[in-house]
């Protein structure tokens, strides 16, 4: 079963409502449609609710209540709130814990050795397989595609950051520290800098007015 | 118009056509799944595919423009290849279960499978299962058959205006859902079951009861409205298993209300099968001469405006004017046909139809409805305002409404107040919907029966007369003047005059003693409590229904599936349906039993065959010659309905509260009740 397989299996909130925060966010975005094409809206007010839960709750998904409440607003009918919501794997349409570990397996990060990052993952947290959670709540695993940054494959990607050049034990010590409540700095995880060369520049290292 | 060559035919076909259309218009059959006429165009099947002259690739036919001088081809080998392959691609995860499938022998899969369909699967790999869903209790699901084609989602959401189903997931996970456990709030929902081209959505009553092979069919016009809509009744031995929708673009296009297709089991439940009579206040069966006997004694000596007659609502044109004839014949004034207590003036025809017609309501470009509820009173009908409402686009049809809505009408609807004050206001100018009546061209005006069974009834149809002759809604070559009947009987009982004679009671005058001798035909919707304790009640009617319960004499008649009957629409269109099954054990034709009555008490009626019967119909009203067209009518000239007297200022009430329970027939059919319980009284369901 995928990740937005049936919902009546899943706890669902009661009701919900947004925050101050997040009401304010919607004015900004609402303001960007014309009143008449404000369904428009309904992707970056998935996004809204789901940061909201993650703040509220620690757990970054968007309940069923949330979709009707986005319909409402968006005058949509609900269903098409939650077509657009189960399309796109971004938005989680069940509980998941206080982090999401999103593991690229595509090829790039295959052949880089994401298979090490998928085994550490599971081995740190206890988690068996894709689409489960750690028996703390604390972790999500999910396998993902292409996250578009092969130049620093294997990556795995945390809520909405990148990890990027991780081996096995680099992993472990990521989650470790996650899971003490740090936040590492994102980024590559060895020395380089962004998509640059490991240790430092090896072309044009000459400046050209030395060459004169 | 754009030339194009399909095959070798040139054909001449509209700007904008789709290639299909061009193929179609030469006589070339192209398979499809996805495509519908009458929904928007998806594109996601590919079973369309052509070859068009100089293309790259074969185009999907249904989504592609036609363009001056486009060579299509249909049945070339690169054409023949992809639909294989395309036939391939969506078996993968059919799971081919067509031995148990309710579809099979009907099915465009199947059939598509014949021609395009390979003999062995190359498929080695798991197939995919999803999970059915629930959509109530008049839809089956089993979603593994669905191919994905979306056509329930485009007409759930175009046609029945309930926005309920959905694609969720994508690629191999999606799924056709309403996501929601809920049953679809639909009066048009059985339609999903007709245009599935496969079995993923079939009939939840009919499940597992009938191949269509074993099936005989039989043209019929469904009664449990006043829209006519054209029916084939499926039927195996003596039982009617199923109604389906005939295409008739004039009346129902291809759709078909739930009730109309759903209460067909009714007509196997609390059946009057033989004769009964009163005896000692208990009722006991007798033959049929017994039961006339029995009539024809309390008849003997009672003057004839003493008794009365009451035609109900499915009654057809022939056993009414029967009825009528033996009524004159016995000479009483006293019959009517408006259970309800309706009132109209029926000096004109174009007093009491629905002028526009229903077809009419596509060029229409402002609406205002008084009193009516369309949806639940005529959803077939509702579906025609919404397909306008649509196709005018944003604000291009103002609809304005007038009485208590109990439900989204599906289309935008601007609530202008509950009761007859705001006709007045309308038509004062006080009203600013007055100006959008007046802007437009062909505006039409809907009355209903919730404006037309009050007392104050006949001031309000001319009121509403006057406003559209005022706004322009009857003018040359439109009439925008419409009554919104419910009963199926009505417009033939009002065109035949089965209405009081001069110093006769009405419905409402018969009850309370009004007359010693009462006659009802099937007529069943009013409190019977209100008969008159002494009055003698015959009832003659297919259902053990209130009205039966209070009979003094029961004489068993037939269903609109068991006879050939006539039946008038909302718009006066006459049109005739056929006999499917004998009627069960002892019952009788109603106009034959009339015609067996008549010769007891002496009137012997003049008519021996039913063709002779519609003859003298034809004679009464000469509408009644003309089957299934309808001339148009020129109200221009007309002084409209005459009407004075106070105007109450009470709101408008619905016609009725539960549209599951409006006939004998739908109170008789489980189906039926169990929407009810769903549908209209969700809350006892949930206390149970």
């Amino acid at each position: 079963m995928s990740a937005h397989s049936p919902i009546d299996q899943i706890e669902q909130p009661a009701s919900f409502a947004f925050d101050a925060e997040s009401e304010e966010q919607i004015a900004a975005i609402l303001a960007k449609y014309p009143p008449e094409r404000k369904a428009s809206g309904t992707l970056p007010l998935l996004y809204v609710v789901q940061k909201q839960m993650s703040r509220q709750t620690g757990s970054a998904w968007v309940p069923r209540v949330a979709m009707d409440e986005i319909a409402r607003r968006l005058e949509v009918a609900p269903i098409r709130v939650y077509e657009v919501a189960t399309f796109y794997l971004m938005f989680n349409t069940r509980p998941i814990g206080r982090y999401h570990l999103q593991v690229c397996t595509t090829t790039s990060c295959w052949l880089r050795g994401s298979d090490d990052v998928v085994a550490a993952c599971k081995k740190a947290t206890g988690i068996s397989g894709f689409g489960q959670s750690s028996a703390d709540g604390l972790f999500t695993l999910t396998e993902v595609e292409c996250l578009g940054a092969c130049a620093n494959a294997p990556i795995l990607q945390v809520d909405d950051d990148f990890y990027e050049d991780l081996d096995g034990p680099r992993t472990i010590e990521l989650i470790e520290a996650l899971r003490r409540g740090e936040r590492p700095t994102p980024g590559p995880t060895i020395d380089r800098m962004n998509s640059a060369p490991e240790g430092g520049r090896r072309t044009l290292t000459d400046s050209p007015a030395k060459q004169g | 118009m754009v030339k194009v060559t399909v095959d070798g035919i040139v054909v001449d076909v509209p700007n904008g056509s789709s290639a299909l259309q061009a193929c179609e218009a030469a006589g070339k059959e192209i398979p499809r799944f996805c495509f519908h006429e009458r929904l928007s165009v998806a594109g996601n099947c590919r079973m369309c595919l052509v070859q068009v002259v100089r293309a790259p690739k074969p185009v999907a036919s249904c989504g592609f423009p036609v363009a001056e001088g486009m060579e299509i081809l249909t049945d070339t080998e690169i054409v023949r290849k992809a639909r294989r392959a395309v036939m391939e691609f969506l078996l993968i995860n059919h799971p081919l279960d067509c031995p148990i499938c309710d579809q099979g022998g009907e099915c465009d899969l199947q059939d598509q499978a014949f021609g395009y369909g390979a003999d062995h699967s190359r498929y080695q790999e798991a197939k995919r299962a999803v999970k059915d869903k629930y959509l109530g209790p008049l839809v089956k699901t089993v979603m593994t058959r669905c191919i994905q084609c979306t056509r329930c989602i485009r007409f759930a959401t175009e046609i029945a205006g309930v926005p309920e189903l959905g694609a969720v997931s994508r690629g191999e996970n999606m799924e056709v859902t309403n996501y929601v456990e809920k049953a679809l709030t639909s009066e048009l929902s059985g339609n999903l079951i007709d245009i599935c081209p496969v079995g993923a959505l079939t009939s939840k009553p009919y499940a597992f009861t009938a191949r269509p092979w074993e099936l005989k069919r039989t043209d019929s016009i469904d009664v449990s409205d006043a829209v006519g809509t054209n029916i084939s009744l499926h039927v195996r031995g003596s039982a009617v298993l199923r109604a389906v929708p005939r295409v008739n673009d004039a009346v129902n296009e291809e759709w078909l209300a739930d009730k109309g297709r759903f209460s067909v089991d009714g007509l196997k439940h609390r059946r009057l099968d033989r004769p009964w009579v009163r005896v000692h206040g208990k009722l006991q069966a007798v033959s049929w001469q017994d039961a006339f006997v029995a009539i024809g004694r309390r008849l003997d000596g009672v003057p004839g405006d003493r008794i009365g007659a009451i035609a109900g609502d499915l009654c057809d044109a022939e056993s009414m004017l029967a009825l009528k004839d033996l009524m004159t014949a016995l000479g009483s004034p006293n019959i009517d046909c408006r259970q309800d207590g309706a009132d109209y003036d029926l000096s004109h025809r174009a007093y009491y139809t629905f002028g526009t017609t229903i077809a009419g309501i596509e060029d229409a470009d402002a609406l205002l409805i008084v009193g009516s509820i369309p949806r639940q009173e005529a959803p077939v009908l509702n579906a025609r305002i919404r397909k306008r409402f649509l196709a005018a686009g944003r604000g291009g049809f103002p609809i304005g409404l007038i009485g208590a809505p109990t439900a989204d009408p599906t289309y935008k609807a601007e609530l202008l107040g509950e009761g007859p004050e705001v006709l007045a206001a309308l038509r004062d100018g006080m009203h600013p919907f007055a100006e959008v009546l007046k802007a437009a061209k062909k505006p039409m005006i809907i009355v209903g029966h919730g404006a037309l069974t009050r007392p104050d009834a006949r001031a309000i149809l001319a009121s509403a007369w006057a406003l559209a002759a005022e706004t322009g809604a009857i003018g040359a070559g439109w009439n925008g003047f419409n009554v919104l009947h419910r009963a199926a009987s009505r417009v033939a009982g009002l065109d035949m005059g089965l209405v009081p004679g001069k110093g006769g009671r009405s419905a409402a005058g018969m009850m309370s003693g009004g007359v010693d001798v009462l006659w009802l035909l099937g007529a069943d919707e009013f409190h019977t409590a209100q008969i008159g304790p002494d009055t003698f009640v015959i009832y003659q009617g297919h259902h053990g229904d209130a009205a039966a319960a209070r009979a003094d004499v029961i004489l068993p008649g037939a269903t609109y599936a068991e006879k050939s009957g006539t039946y008038v629409n909302t718009e006066g269109r006459v049109q005739r349906s056929f006999r499917a099954v004998m009627p069960p054990g002892e019952a009788r034709e109603d106009w034959r039993i009339l015609r067996a009555f008549s010769e007891v008490v002496g009137h012997t009626l003049p008519y021996d065959t039913v063709e002779m019967l519609r003859e003298r119909l034809a004679t009464v009203n000469p509408v009644f010659r003309v089957i299934g067209g309808l001339d148009a009518v020129d109200a221009s000239a007309l002084p409209g309905p005459t009407g004075g007297g106070a105007v109450s200022s009470a709101p408008f009430r619905p016609v009725f509260d539960d549209y599951y329970q409006t006939d004998p027939i739908c109170r008789a059919s489980p189906t039926m009740g169990e929407c009810s319980r769903i549908y209209v009284h969700p809350r006892t369901v949930a206390a149970e």
